[in-house]
């Protein structure tokens, strides 16, 4: 006889009464949102943001003041600032620090490994991207948004008494503040994307400066009339045109620019949302 | 209840996982054994939903893992590789996965406290060493209150203190009606806890069986006996399921199925002077090495051909 029957047990599961747990997107939105702030990066990275949005314009506004307070030749640049154009020195700087974390947040998963432990939870998978992108993209847009609305203050009243003096009832100012907000979180989710995408934040963030920095540089390589084809319909350029105070012929209207990024933002998600589902973590 | 049906997985050309069928019962520990690289991982992962099986399927509690609204609950693994982020603290990684289910905090804490991880909850988990970090992933495992519970090399990296730790919770776990299914490439260490044996190599099923039975198979435990009368003694001890080989002429004897004791007394009992009494223990970890090697010939899986009287 073999004794197979001694130790194999009943098949009882267990009887003891056992909570009901149920994955929902309200929930995998929270552990996102858990996720994003438990780690040290996040912080750094939220404050070099900052920084580099309040400061850089700061830093425009206080070498304007002198130039307009000396009689020494005005630079290029500086000829018709205004407080907004004065402020947005920083978005430059400020896209970079929340490209970076943008691609962090989702290729960083890949690189620790964590990626497992979150789709051992949330095996459906989907949840988890439009939970990263939506955090990612609320966090960008608001830390975007208010420093812009801080950086125009303290640039306005460094400027004061000069024409690039504005108020933020003046024409176009609240677009512009909010515009460069809604830049900086739609390109952040661009970033989170493309983290998603690639898998390794190395590569996120080339792709992602490619995206933004080089792929502008070398369309002025083209033939100009392809430039004024493709050119304002760039996520940058179409960016600009979002929260430029005044209108360039050169670029889309706000509201153009706005559906053209949020097009190229649908776009990237799609290919992350694709490659989530199609490929093995 | 896992159960896997043809499950397959392939790689360009190479195949990880070939056509294996198995099924994994509540209530006991069933180990999975193989050579590194015979493709446990890749069968781990396939049956969290990590990996899609290139051909057949997969199910834990009737579905497949990712069908359950509660996976966590359904299943708790510990994967071979990394799967924390190392900038965040054991508390806030067991956190963020809590809150995908609605687990309450205090489920947190209990697990934490069951893995002994009280002191170092709120480091951050890059510090940890490998048996903290190994502790940690049991935690996660734990913290849905699965059905089933799966580890792959849990003890890798423990210190004896933790290979107990293991081999209690291991056995406790199946006590209370679990499905446990442990993967190790030591059969030793399998053969301390697992009642139930699915063996694979390069991918196939070699034997789904019992611990007792791969022993059996093997050859049993025998008990080498040179005495001063051999003839005499063979047919002193002869009996039913006892085997007895031996050279004819020669003081030296073979016998399965008496202890070295016994033996000993009969001899003794019959005043026949006993030159060496030496007891061999199939020990499991032979068995396997034979069961892998004749694998590779054979892909045969091992039925209980004979039964033991």
């Amino acid at each position: 006889m073999t004794t197979i029957s001694d130790t194999r047990p009943s098949a009882a599961v267990p009887t003891v009464p056992r909570p009901a747990y149920k994955v929902t997107h309200r929930r995998v939105l929270r552990s996102e949102w858990a996720k994003f702030w438990s780690v040290r990066s996040t912080w750094i990275t939220v404050a070099l943001a900052l920084i580099a949005l309040i400061g850089f314009g700061t830093i425009a506004a206080l070498r304007y003041k002198s130039m307009i307070g000396s009689d020494r030749h005005i630079d290029r640049d500086f000829l018709d600032a205004t407080s907004v154009s004065l402020t947005q020195f920083g978005v430059n700087f400020g896209q970079l620090a929340l490209g970076v974390l943008g691609v962090l947040f989702a290729a960083g998963e890949y690189t620790t490994g964590s990626i497992r432990s979150t789709l051992t939870a949330v095996p459906k998978r989907l949840p988890v991207l439009w939970s990263k992108v939506a955090v990612y993209g609320v966090v960008a847009f608001v830390i975007g948004t208010v420093g812009a609305f801080a950086g125009f203050l303290l640039t306005n009243t460094i400027v004061s008494g000069t024409a690039a003096h504005l108020s933020l009832t003046d024409n176009g100012v609240l677009r512009s503040l909010f515009g460069a907000g809604l830049y900086l979180g739609l390109v952040g989710v661009i970033a989170a994307a493309l983290g998603a995408i690639l898998r390794s934040v190395a590569g996120g963030i080339s792709a992602f400066i490619a995206v933004i920095m080089l792929i502008p540089g070398l369309l002025s390589l083209l033939p100009t009339s392809w430039q004024s084809h493709v050119g304002p319909y760039l996520p940058s350029n179409a960016g600009d045109a979002i929260y430029t105070l005044h209108q360039q012929s050169d670029l889309l209207t706000p509201g153009r620019g706005a559906l053209v990024l949020l097009g190229w933002t649908v776009l990237a998600v799609a290919g992350a949302a694709w490659r989530l589902v199609s490929r093995d973590a | 209840m896992i159960e896997a049906r043809q499950l397959t997985k392939r790689y360009g050309e190479k195949t990880a996982v070939d056509g294996l069928d198995f099924t994994v019962r509540p209530g006991a520990v069933t180990g999975f054994l193989g050579p590194n690289g015979a493709g446990k991982s890749t069968t781990m992962r396939m049956i969290v939903g990590l990996d899609a099986p290139t051909s057949g399927t997969v199910t834990v509690g009737g579905r497949r893992y990712a069908e359950h609204t509660s996976p966590l609950q359904e299943v708790g693994a510990l994967l071979e590789a990394k799967s924390i982020h190392p900038g965040r603290t054991a508390f806030d990684h067991l956190m963020a996965l809590a809150y995908t289910h609605g687990i309450p905090k205090r489920r947190v804490h209990d697990v934490i406290e069951q893995t002994g991880l009280q002191s170092v909850a709120r480091k951050r988990s890059g510090a940890f060493s490998l048996g903290m970090g190994q502790r940690l992933g049991i935690a996660a495992a734990l913290l849905g209150d699965p059905a089933t519970v799966m580890l792959d090399e849990p003890v890798n990296g423990l210190d004896p203190e933790g290979v107990l730790w293991i081999r209690n919770l291991l056995t406790q776990l199946a006590a209370e009606g679990r499905t446990v299914f442990v993967s190790s490439h030591l059969m030793s260490e399998m053969a301390l806890v697992a009642e139930h044996l699915i063996i694979v190599g390069r991918g196939r099923l070699l034997a789904d069986t019992t611990v007792e039975t791969l022993v059996r198979d093997a050859g049993g435990d025998t008990v080498t006996v040179a005495s001063a009368d051999s003839a005499r003694l063979r047919d002193l001890l002869n009996g039913p399921g006892i085997l007895i080989t031996g050279q004819p002429g020669s003081e030296h004897l073979s016998v399965t199925g008496l202890s070295g004791r016994q033996i000993g007394t009969v001899a003794a009992e019959h005043g026949i002077a006993l030159y060496e009494l030496t007891q061999h223990r199939v020990s499991l970890e032979e068995a396997f090495m034979s069961l892998t090697r004749e694998s590779v010939e054979y892909h045969a899986s091992i039925q209980p051909a004979r039964s033991a009287a």
